[in-house]
């Protein structure tokens, strides 16, 4: 895990503003500006923020679809931005991308055969003419979808099925790190179940590494082993799910954290929320000293000078890395991570109840009533279907519905 | 108990499997449907067949003056009659009906080249290359199609023994020149308009050349307007020919062609008007059947219209 795979140094991405007649530069949109975080071999690093803090231009300056400013990514000991040519060409097989928006990310007059056997046509060494097709089924295969719909177009998918095709895309160079800008946002809340488990099985299987960016904190929360939250292009916190998640101690990720919809009754009105007032800044003229002074509710004289670093700071247990001078934690809800707990076989799940996982007991589900107590307390992540153990690969799209009965 | 999510997960399309979606069988499938794409389609065939085979439907020697019997009205042995010279005039329309298939179609062609190449390197690379050519662009717009071919062909006129291709090919370079703008600006924000697709970024992030994105990107989703136009301009095309003919500077006699026998005609319009009546005739269906045939092009290539 301590494998740094890819390190971003203070990565910058300004865009020029164009004004007057001359159509000179007039000012610059700060979309990134200063972030720097490393990725491990293996772990899912998530990035979350509010619509327009530069999560996705960080995915495309990391995926090199945008030449950064300043700042330096190093993958894999190679500096990314200084490969040309063929050298990035080659490099670009190990980092990959899933976007976004499942109905634009697939070329419409394409199959899906055409779409997912690209990649190999681009690297023509990676998989012999003779075996694309095969390779091609294979992908398919693996992220779910029927093999044999390999001359069907996109628009005969639903959009879970397209982002599954999207995924294919990406994993077919057999990458180690796959960038997934919100690869969620876009699918209905069960899809998205369904994706997300794809996505923490094929990591499994294929080790791959990937930076997760989203706007849902629970879904970040689901699927990745450290978060990075970010404010107007600046990484405002840093660290392990569970410290961000229990312990924050930006004023920025608290609010965050704050919002977070329970959906438990019994909580209702007994947490606190933390409002932000005014809207976020312009970041074509962020704030000076700390971004989020403005609307921070702990903000002192000190904030609107001196700009915090992104440093270690205590959070009561031990410390992680965070951008604010009155760095302190404070609890926001009392939740509980799910992600281990064993499924509730009362209600009704959104997958298949893989029964291997309960082998152990003889093929009996659990349901004492202390798990039953815990899991209502979860359920405060609102995440539930989420977390049922399942198998992917048994869903596979038209199959008879028989065989996903788990009475077989 | 998974059976309602089982609901929402099965695909969207039925089994009709391999539908297929390129961009000429897309547009094919709704063009088939429609009675105007059929009527026009039915015309210009028998244009072009005209056009490749004039014999089929004359015996007459088209360059046969008969000094003796001119200008005679409709009648058993000349159908449309005879004009000022004594030739017969259906031989002359029929064999006319070459010149202007020629230079619609090859104008239509060049300019979709000229100005596809054009507005996708603009679109597609942007920056000082878009400037310039969006500039180059302005002027030729800025240039009368008519205006331009008159001082063109003015200033480069045909001689008395000129090749008949050479005649031909001079109206469809002077057409080119003066007709790919509107082409390249139409290729050039379609292109504007595909390119930031994720698609698009898809195939660069995983390191396709630039070559490779025009080619199965960019052009599959983006020609289908301009086909449109050329289509359009076919019939555009074939008028400014008749038009330069008609002012003796498009085609000249020897050649045969609508606009010259327009205008050969205007000499006794009060007195023999069915010399001016069948050329005139056969254009207007021409133009007639090019431009249905846009129109159903369009609604054919069009994703809004449907």
């Amino acid at each position: 895990m301590a494998d740094v795979i890819l390190k971003a140094d203070d990565l910058v991405k300004h865009y020029p503003i164009k004004g007057g007649v001359l159509r000179t530069t007039v000012g610059h949109v700060k979309a990134v500006d200063g972030v720097s975080f490393e990725l491990h071999r293996g772990e899912t690093l998530g990035i979350v923020g509010e619509s327009g803090c530069g999560k996705s231009t960080l995915g495309r300056v990391l995926m090199r679809l945008e030449e950064p400013t300043a700042g330096t990514v190093n993958f894999d000991g190679i500096d990314m931005f200084s490969q040309s040519g063929s050298a990035m060409r080659k490099l670009r097989r190990d980092i990959q991308i899933v976007f976004q928006d499942p109905y634009t990310s697939l070329n419409p007059r394409k199959t899906v055969g055409d779409i997912v056997a690209e990649p190999f046509e681009i690297h023509p060494d990676v998989v012999p003419k003779g075996g694309r097709k095969k390779a091609v089924q294979e992908l398919l295969a693996l992220v779910g979808l029927n093999p044999e719909h390999i001359n069907r177009y996109p628009h005969q998918f639903s959009g879970g099925q397209r982002q599954r095709i999207g995924i294919a895309r990406g994993i077919a160079l057999r990458p180690k790190v796959l960038i997934c800008d919100e690869p969620v946002s876009a699918l209905d809340v069960s899809v998205q179940a369904q994706v997300i488990n794809l996505m923490e099985k094929l990591q499994d299987e294929l080790g791959l590494s990937y930076i997760f960016i989203a706007h849902d904190l629970s879904v970040v929360r689901h699927i990745s082993d450290r978060v990075g939250v970010m404010y107007l292009g600046r990484m405002v916190e840093l660290g392990t799910e569970e410290e961000i998640y229990q312990r924050p101690t930006h004023p920025y990720t608290q609010a965050l954290l704050s919002a977070v919809p329970v959906p438990d009754p019994t909580m209702r009105g007994k947490r606190e929320q933390i409002v932000l007032t005014g809207d976020v800044p312009s970041p074509a003229n962020p704030p000076k000293g700390c971004r989020f002074h403005t609307r921070c509710f702990k903000a002192q004289e000190r904030c609107s000078v001196d700009d915090p670093e992104l440093m270690d700071r205590p959070d009561g247990v031990a410390a992680h890395r965070s951008a604010c001078h009155y760095a302190e934690p404070r609890v926001i809800v009392e939740t509980v991570d799910v992600s281990a707990l064993a499924p509730d076989p009362r209600f009704a799940t959104t997958d298949v109840v893989d029964h291997d996982a309960f082998s152990d007991d003889g093929g009996l589900l659990p349901a004492d009533a202390a798990s039953m107590a815990e899991r209502s307390h979860a359920s405060g992540e609102s995440e539930g279907p989420m977390d049922r153990p399942h198998d992917i690969t048994r869903v596979v799209d038209n199959d008879p519905s028989e065989k996903r009965d788990p009475t077989n | 108990m998974s059976e309602p999510i089982a609901a929402g997960f099965s695909p969207g399309a039925t089994d009709d499997v391999d539908e297929a979606r390129s961009l000429s069988q897309d547009a094919w499938r709704s063009l088939r449907k429609s009675t105007m794409f059929w009527v026009s389609v039915g015309l210009i065939g028998v244009f072009v067949l005209m056009a490749i085979w004039p014999s089929l439907f004359t015996q007459t020697d088209p360059t046969f003056g008969d000094i003796n019997n001119v200008r005679a009205k409709p009648n058993a042995d000349a159908w449309f009659g005879t004009d000022t010279q004594g030739y017969d005039i259906f031989a002359r329309t029929i064999y006319g009906a070459r010149a202007s298939i020629i230079v619609g179609l090859a104008a239509s062609l060049t300019t979709l080249l000229l100005g596809g190449v054009i507005g996708v390197l603009a679109g597609f690379y942007g920056g000082w290359l878009d400037a310039l050519f969006s500039r180059v662009t302005d002027i030729f717009y800025a240039i009368p199609l008519i205006l331009g071919g008159i001082l063109f062909m003015a200033s480069f006129p045909n001689g008395a023994n000129s090749n008949y291709f050479v005649v031909v090919g001079k109206v469809v370079l002077v057409l080119t020149v003066f007709g790919w703008t509107t082409i390249a600006r139409l290729m050039r924000s379609s292109v504007l308009q595909v390119k930031p697709n994720e698609y698009v970024l898809a195939a660069r992030a995983l390191g396709a050349s630039p070559w490779r994105i025009i080619k199965s990107h960019i052009l599959p989703n983006a020609l289908a307007p301009a086909i449109v136009v050329a289509t359009i301009n076919l019939g555009v095309f074939i008028v400014v020919e008749a038009t330069l003919s008609f002012l003796g500077i498009g085609l000249t006699p020897p050649a045969i062609s609508w606009g010259v026998a327009i205008s050969d005609a205007l000499v006794a319009v009060r007195t023999y008007p069915h010399i001016l009546l069948f050329p005139s005739l056969f254009l207007s269906l021409a133009v007639l059947a090019f431009i249905l045939l846009g129109d159903a092009v369009r609604d054919a290539f069009d994703p809004k219209s449907r």
